[in-house]
């Protein structure tokens, strides 16, 4: 297959800068990376914008930007809820009342604090699926970044993953966390400059938000929706079959908003250590926070280009103008690159073109013979059809720091856990300082390793992938159970966190082998164990495997506790929240207080529901 | 803090912007180039205006890493 766009000598220039910066910032860093805190954690000493800006940096991956852009295209606006619903509630929670117990613990990482808390297996048990989890998502990313670089500009896949593995590795080993860290607020602003003009170019080629809402009416009179399906976001969410997403308001609130995001957000290492590195109690806190702030806008940068790109296509139908449909909406064109294509890119919607099989390049249509689309190209397809050369270097290289960032976020959490929790524990108690940073150094190029190994699992068999994201899913939907009871009940033993933490993960899959999202055949997608419900899309499923989860962890750590020999107080200091003395807040003016922030980050969030309401 | 971070980063964008004005100046007026844009000099403008952020971002790194 030929591939979509062609650079030129300026677009290079521009990645080979990014690369210069990104190499130099690791290694001006190596001389400041002494210790191990100092390669773990920073030492303890990133200011709390900086902080901040990796939190959401780290989340910023490739899945998150080319996922959400495909969820832009597949959903519309109700993409949005991932954000001002399932990210913005618990980004605030996390900071104002878990960051003491993690900061104020001194743990130096979340299994750490399930050890100090619980116990020792409570502690291993989330270490180890932990470390396995960072390692297959690394390896699952870069996959998808080697195909999408050969798909959109013909680069040899395995040079792509290496080169990108690489200069992650360089930077990592010699400035630790640090350097991860402050090349994720290099890549946020990377990212924030790489995508906006597509925001820009794309809504002045639609005709603004108007333009881009009658655009998308004729698409949701197809679907059988209300006309502004896909350009409001809570109007249709009565019932499951009114909106795109195909979920009702109280499993997307409980599923989405409560279990999901406060498991992710509240107890994944990977964005909590961020905050673990700041400088002070009151910066950990602010730490979420001030990230919750450029998260709220993020849907603007990473969705509307998802949607845009169902809409686009005018100049490229002038182009290819005898697939032009009658109204502007159901102008179906081929993207620039592919015009010679056109008949069959006009099975396509706006720029995005039909799905295909990995094996036999055939298009891909569901049970009724519809042709399926390929979203995850919607926003790498908005590049190349609105970027000129030079900007486009700039967006590919935004692109490529998504993706170094994801990965960066990923090693860095695998190196520590793997450290701290399971080498300095279980294999060599009484490893040196200086045994333990040399630990971390030889950790990051085994991490990169693995997850290159990773990839190449996931590259020859798909299917292996699917099941583990799958388990994955399982091990982390209770999480957040075991968390909030240790953090607010003192009573909470080890026992009880541990048999919730198990039971939960077992109902998890006990409830995704029993139900089936609606016109799925059993298998991966759920029903191996039998049918006994069907949903109205994979996303209520989701959610109500998460929600089901959720409450037999709660349930079931309330009653094993109740059994089991509590702690005393005396070893629960500073771990519980009524042993906790309470965080003063006098020392920073009234606008940097946590509370005050948060206040005004969930009123801005409750704005933004009701703007696209 | 050890290092400054926005230095480096006002730096990368000044290099950056630098690059993609210089080349929407080289450039200007040839239509086949910025046909994909819809016919605006994007490279120029958005060249201009990370130079701007690179340049607040340098400043503000070098004021700060100024020994006191």
């Amino acid at each position: 297959m030929t591939a979509a766009a062609s650079l030129v000598w300026i677009d290079y220039l521009i990645m080979i800068v990014y690369f210069l910066f990104v190499l130099g910032i690791g290694i001006a860093l190596k001389r400041f990376t002494r210790t191990s805190e100092d390669f773990f954690l920073s030492g303890r000493s990133i200011p709390a914008w900086v902080a901040g800006l990796a939190f959401v940096s780290a989340n910023l991956g490739a899945q998150e930007v080319i996922g959400m852009g495909a969820s832009g295209a597949k959903y519309g606006i109700l993409t949005s809820h991932f954000y001002w619903v399932g990210a913005i509630p618990a980004m605030v929670f996390v900071g104002l009342f878990m960051m003491p117990f993690y900061y104020g613990s001194r743990a130096r990482s979340v299994p750490e604090y399930l050890k100090l808390r619980f116990d020792e297996k409570t502690r291993g048990l989330n270490a180890v699926s932990f470390a396995f989890m960072t390692i297959f998502s690394s390896g699952i990313s870069m996959y998808a970044m080697g195909k999408l670089f050969r798909l959109l500009l013909g680069w040899n896949f395995h040079m792509s993953m290496v080169v990108a593995a690489f200069i992650v590795l360089v930077y990592i080993f010699f400035g630790g966390l640090t350097s991860a860290i402050y090349n994720e607020v290099l890549q946020f602003f990377l990212i924030v400059f790489g995508m906006a003009p597509l925001v820009i170019l794309g809504l002045y080629d639609v005709g603004g938000w108007e333009g881009l809402k009658t655009r998308l009416m004729s698409l949701a009179a197809e679907n059988g929706f209300a006309q502004t399906a896909y350009t409001q976001s809570w109007a249709f969410m009565d019932h499951p079959s009114r909106n795109p997403i195909g979920v009702e308001w109280f499993g997307l609130v409980m599923g989405l908003g409560f279990v999901l995001s406060f498991g992710y957000w509240c107890t994944d290492f990977l964005v909590v250590q961020r905050a673990m590195a700041a400088h002070s109690m009151s910066a950990a806190r602010r730490t979420p926070l001030i990230g919750a702030i450029p998260k709220m806008f993020m849907p603007i940068l990473v969705i509307l280009p998802g949607m845009i790109a169902l809409a686009a296509g005018s100049w490229a139908s002038s182009q290819a103008s005898a697939t032009a449909g009658s109204s502007p909406a159901q102008v179906t064109a081929a993207a620039p690159a592919q015009s010679a294509a056109a008949g069959e890119a006009a099975l396509g919607r706006g720029i995005i073109p039909p799905k295909r099989d990995e094996t036999t390049g055939e298009i891909v249509r569901d049970s009724r013979g519809k042709v399926l689309l390929d979203y995850d190209l919607a926003t790498p397809m908005m590049l190349v059809h609105f970027f000129p050369a030079g900007l486009l270097g700039l967006g590919l290289t935004a692109l490529l720091a998504s993706f170094m960032s994801g990965m960066a976020g990923n090693v860095t959490a695998f190196n520590t856990v793997w450290t701290y929790d399971i080498y300095q524990s279980y294999i060599h108690r009484k490893a040196s300082d200086d045994h333990l940073l040399w630990m971390g150094r030889v950790t990051t190029v085994v991490g990169i390793l693995l997850s290159l190994a990773a990839a190449y699992v996931a590259a020859a068999f798909n299917n292996i992938m699917d099941m583990l994201q799958l388990v994955f899913a399982f091990v982390n939907a209770p999480l957040f159970a075991t968390f909030a009871i240790g953090m607010f009940w003192k009573r909470a033993t080890g026992h009880g966190a541990f048999a919730g933490l198990i039971s939960g993960t077992l109902a998890a899959a006990l409830h995704h082998g029993l139900t089936l999202p609606a016109g799925a055949a059993s298998g991966i997608k759920g029903g191996f164990l039998g049918l006994w419900k069907t949903y109205p899309s994979e996303l209520a499923q989701t959610f109500w495997t998460a929600i089901l989860a959720w409450v037999t962890c709660f349930v079931v750590s309330i009653l094993v506790s109740l059994v089991t020999r509590p702690r005393p107080d005396s070893e629960l200091r500073g771990l519980v929240y009524s042993l906790t003395p309470k965080a003063g807040e006098t020392e920073e003016a009234w606008w940097q207080r946590p509370a005050f922030l948060g206040v005004v980050v969930l009123l801005v969030a409750l704005i933004l529901n009701f703007i696209f309401f | 803090m050890k290092m400054d971070i926005r230095l480096p980063i006002g730096l990368m964008f000044l290099c950056l912007g630098l690059l993609l004005s210089g080349y929407g100046l080289a450039t200007a007026g040839q239509q086949e180039v910025y046909q994909r844009s819809l016919q605006i000099n994007i490279n120029l403008w958005w060249g201009l205006a990370m130079l701007a952020f690179g340049l607040i971002f340098t400043i503000l790194g070098l004021r700060r890493g100024r020994p006191e």
